[in-house]
């Protein structure tokens, strides 16, 4: 306890302490000096880089979508236009608890089970931070409201307006047109991210598809104030997007529709084309399907109905749908034995009913061959050929031309190809050569191929647009136009895409084919065995003249693997129905191409079709008068 | 002369008062309040910025510091003597309050550290520490020779180690770790050897790898992320970078105040507590940040001024430490938001928004005042 006994020394206390405060001192003086350096450091070497991060932190650019282009046809009948959709949007970092949020939701909302699961599939679809997804697509006045109302408890939802893909004409334009899509992860991965910021659709069939670039638009932006939880507080400033252009097509809703009352309800296709300028004016194919479902994404129970459904609704037939042409060949086979000086007008052969290739047993029959062997046509030239539509004639007119001059000089024609300038999944057909069944089939060319391509049968397959093609180059005499959909726009591939040798024919083989195919159609109150095939169906009252020619085309193979009723497998065994014509003569204003599967005969069944359509054509749609379905939508 | 002859006047000599006026009437010490008025009216100024123009918060922030001026005065009135007398009582109180929070604290986001006295009181005991401890420790040295020995060096370290340990393991290692310095800053005025303090800093560096592996995931996280914020920079990181990227962009004299982006967009956080200092340097720049160390600065040396003045060891050591564990507070907090410490919740003094710890701050004002008006001589 010594030191507790000692005097303190106070003098020597306070000058520890003086030392010590003056030593503290220097170290606090020290310290902030280093804060100074610091702060300093961080104020003038980092400045520039903080200013901008600061900026980029601040500053959000916002893609403003641009309006995608109306689609209208000739009239102006809008056949795509846009409508608003309430969409519920997500930002995924705001949502506390997706389980609960998603019960409480479906609740309010009476939202679907596979709602529910495509809410979820599309709210982890986000790539950057607190951006929105939609989840939920055109939201009722109703679901709107009792989402308003409850929205307090759904931090991270909201109700958001854009404009969706709207097709007023519905199933009618549904192959003519195409459709638009939503933007999967698959097409995202291959499409410029710029140019589609905030654009949700893209167009994935038909003229949608084709002119996707001018329909599209050139994406906007805002430049926004943002806060750190993405809010937006202000606009700075920004460019206005340019909206797509509009496409003017040269489908006329009126002739549409007459070519689908004309179908009846009957499965097949009708193209119809302007022979003065390639324009196609009709494109149909039934049956068909709403494209208004798949624009926001289609139900799996709704698509499934479609994709399994045995009439195939979203089968394009009239672009991709491949037929033997049958006897609606005859015509072009024709040209080419004139043009080839092979037959002239006058020469004629003697039908018995049936051919026989010289050292063969097979018979090759005509259509009205019977048991008895009274059948045939008896003396036949090239026009008699047509428009009683003689098969003996054309078996040896086309084994006297032989298969090489049948595969090349048909070509011009268009057959073989797809020379559509703006249908990107038209089918190409199938024009058969030596060299095409060596490769395909590794056989040789037998000279029984070459009598059935005579009357268009065997390997051959066209599509009704390529038939109708080939009508409007005759309909021409010669000059061929390819065919599109959309007017005033410039190919520069429009040379490429026309068939080689076409418009190559002498003038003299024009007027005896014309003139056999205006026989089908108006030779009448003739003896037994001398009017036209197709007179007595739609040939007596007829105003104005029509070249036509019908056509049966054999059907190939049933689809195997389901099953269906025998009777249904009966009607699916018979012949499709094909009849081509133009109108009038002397003046063509539209070439067609008519198909009915499993239609029966062609002049029985399809020209009746045909006839009605031009009927409409001629008579009433080229009269100016605006269709009913057109004025309904009409700006 | 001597400290122990002036400690048994009571009440301090009567004829400073008269001719001092009001302040000395108050045992105030103009100077100080010159300079305390002065930054707390540059702190309301920025926190009326940093909450976004909310006068609502400056009221509250007005109210609190009046009530910390109010209880500066209070406790300025205490004599010197009495606090002294009673700072091993103090400390006492203090420490059974930190062992009241096991059985009766309340937990708060993982960690006690609050005692509620329904209707009553609600507080934290680990504030009265931060006072209590330098006053019992300068009440101990002021009882022995100084330069310490040994003895009283081990055993002002327990009397440090043991309130610092219980608040650490609430766990708040922020206030745990200010307050054993606070402590140890008196250890050091009393005249703590050198040659102690480096064989205890070899000891720390030595076992500093094993504290690694004792402290707690978090705490590892804000050490790893003050290295390397841009390791987590959406997490642990965004805060510091953000703060950063806010003093940064400052420049010079700053965007002006209430048009700082950072913290108006809400991407700094904490902009009114922990973290205004990034608003005051992104608004005033460089300029407003070396004005605010100046008041600091002055501040402190006020605060030397008050202590060498002082008449005993108690006093001394008292004001001593309270000044310096006030510069502590300011380089750690303004050192973490500048990306140089790791993130520890240590408020800016006296601008930071928030309750306690500025009662606390004013009642460490209050005992200077006390110290320093009570006295018979004036050197400084």
């Amino acid at each position: 306890m010594r030191e507790a006994l000692a005097l303190k020394d106070h003098r020597s206390e306070s000058q520890i302490y003086v030392e010590r405060a003056a030593t503290g001192a220097v170290v606090v003086l020290v310290l902030f000096s280093l804060l100074i350096l610091r702060v300093g450091y961080l104020q003038t070497v980092q400045y520039s880089d903080s200013v901008a991060r600061s900026e980029k932190n601040r500053v959000q650019v916002v893609a403003r979508p641009p309006v995608r282009g109306l689609i209208l046809d000739r009239q102006g009948v809008l056949l795509a236009d846009n409508r608003p959709s309430r969409n519920l949007e997500v930002i995924p970092e705001q949502i506390v608890n997706m389980e609960d949020t998603l019960f409480h939701l479906a609740t309010v909302l009476e939202m679907s089970e596979e709602e529910t699961a495509r809410f979820r599939r599309l709210s982890g679809r986000t790539t950057r931070r607190f951006e929105s997804a939609p989840v939920l697509f055109d939201l009722s006045d109703e679901q709107v409201a009792r989402f308003e109302a409850n929205r307090f408890r759904f931090p991270g939802l909201s109700v958001q307006a854009k404009l969706v893909r709207n097709y007023p004409q519905g199933a009618l334009m549904a192959h003519a047109v195409g459709s638009v899509r939503r933007i999967n992860d698959r097409d995202a991965a291959s499409l410029n991210a710029t140019a589609y910021a905030s654009t949700d659709h893209i167009g994935k069939l038909g003229v949608e598809r084709f002119y996707e670039t001018e329909l599209l638009g050139q994406v906007g932006y805002d430049r926004v104030e943002a806060n750190a939880r993405g809010r937006m507080m202000r606009v700075l400033d920004g460019v206005k997007p340019i909206n797509g252009q509009n496409l003017t097509l040269y489908l006329d809703a009126g002739l549409q529709a007459a070519a689908d009352r004309a179908l009846d309800g009957r499965r097949g296709a009708v193209v119809a084309i302007d022979p003065k300028t390639g324009g196609i004016l009709a494109l149909l194919s039934r049956p068909a399907y709403d494209p208004n479902l798949f624009v926001q994404g289609i139900s799996h129970q709704n698509y499934n109905a479609l994709r399994t459904s045995m009439d195939a609704p979203l089968f394009n037939r009239a672009i991709q749908g491949q037929y033997q042409p049958g006897s609606t060949l005859k015509p072009f086979i024709g040209l080419i034995a004139l043009g080839g000086s092979t037959v002239t007008v006058s020469d004629s052969i003697e039908d018995p009913g049936w051919y026989q290739l010289p050292g063969n047993e097979r018979l090759y029959r005509d259509w009205n061959w019977t048991k008895t062997n009274d059948g045939g046509h008896g003396r036949v030239n090239i026009e008699k050929a047509l428009y009683r539509s003689c098969n003996v004639y054309f078996y040896d007119l086309a084994v006297r031309l032989g298969i090489d001059r049948l595969s090349q000089d048909l070509k011009q024609f268009g057959f073989g190809q797809a020379s559509v300038l703006d249908l990107p999944d038209a089918n190409a057909g199938l024009l058969p050569s030596r060299a095409w069944k060596r490769a395909t089939r590794k056989l040789p060319w037998y000279p029984g191929d070459t009598v059935n391509l005579g009357i268009g049968h065997g390997d051959i397959l066209v599509t009704p647009l390529q038939m109708a093609a080939a009508v409007a180059a005759l309909a021409n005499r010669g000059r061929w136009v390819a065919p599109r959909m959309a007017q005033n726009q410039s190919f520069e591939d429009a040379a490429r895409s026309s068939p080689s040798g076409a418009g190559q024919l002498p003038e003299h083989v024009w007027e005896p084919i014309i003139g056999g195919m205006e026989k089908v159609v108006h030779r009448g109150n003739q003896i037994y065995g001398e009017n036209g095939t197709a007179w007595s169906y739609i040939g007596r009252d007829i105003e104005y003249r029509m070249a036509g020619k019908s056509g049966t085309a054999q059907v190939v193979a049933i689809e195997q693997g389901e099953v269906y009723e025998a009777s249904i497998i009966e009607e699916r065994k018979r012949k499709h129905a094909w009849f081509i014509a133009f109108a009038p003569i002397e003046d063509p204003k539209i070439a067609l191409a008519v198909l009915l599967e499993n239609g029966g005969g062609g002049s029985e069944y399809a020209a009746p079709v045909a006839r009605e359509i031009i009927d409409y054509y001629l008579l009433e749609g080229a009269g100016g008068r605006v269709p009913d379905v057109a004025m309904a939508r009409r700006q | 002369m001597s400290g122990d002859f002036v400690r048994r006047l009571p009440g301090g000599a009567t004829s400073f008062r008269n001719h001092r006026g009001a302040f000395t009437w108050f045992n105030l010490d103009p100077w100080l309040m010159l300079i305390l008025l002065s930054i707390v009216s540059f702190g309301l100024v920025v926190l009326h910025s940093a909450s976004d123009g909310n006068w609502v918060v400056v009221e509250a922030q007005l109210v609190r510091l009046g009530l910390g001026f109010g209880l500066m005065i209070l406790i300025a009135q205490i004599p010197p003597y009495f606090l002294l007398r009673t700072a091993p009582l103090l400390y006492g109180l203090g420490l059974i309050l930190l062992l009241l929070i096991y059985p009766f604290g309340t937990e708060v986001n993982g960690s006690r550290r609050w005692l509620r006295v329904p209707g009553v009181l609600n507080f934290q005991p680990s504030e009265l520490m931060k006072l209590f401890l330098p006053m019992v420790l300068a009440w101990y040295f002021h009882e022995r020779h100084l330069p310490p020995g040994l003895k009283p060096v081990l055993v002002s370290c327990l009397l440090l180690l043991v309130p610092a340990g219980l608040i650490i393991v609430q766990p708040d290692l922020g206030t745990g770790l200010m307050i054993a310095t606070s402590g140890f800053l008196v250890l050091i005025l009393a005249g703590l050897p050198w040659r102690y303090m480096l064989r205890v800093g070899a000891l720390v560096l030595i076992s500093a790898p094993a504290l690694w592996f004792v402290i707690k995931d978090y705490q590892r996280g804000r050490i790893l992320t003050m290295f390397d914020p841009e390791r987590d920079p959406l997490g642990a990181g965004w805060n510091i970078i953000q703060s950063k990227i806010a003093i940064g962009s400052g420049g010079f004299s700053g965007k002006g105040l209430l048009n700082g982006t950072q913290s108006h967009l809400d991407f700094l956080p904490e902009s009114s507590t922990d973290f205004i200092i990034a608003v005051l340097a992104e608004e005033l720049g460089f300029l407003g940040v070396v004005s605010l160390l100046a008041l600091y600065g002055l501040f402190i040396l006020r605060g030397l001024m008050m202590s060498l003045n002082a008449q005993d060891t108690f006093g001394r050591l008292l004001c001593g430490s309270i000044t310096f564990t006030f510069s502590v507070y300011v380089f750690v907090n303004i050192g973490m938001v500048s990306g140089i410490l790791p993130v520890v919740g240590v408020p800016l003094p006296l601008v930071s928004y928030g309750g306690t710890a500025l009662l606390t701050l004013f009642a460490g004002f209050g005992l200077m005042m006390s110290i320093h008006s009570h006295r018979r001589i004036t050197l400084l």
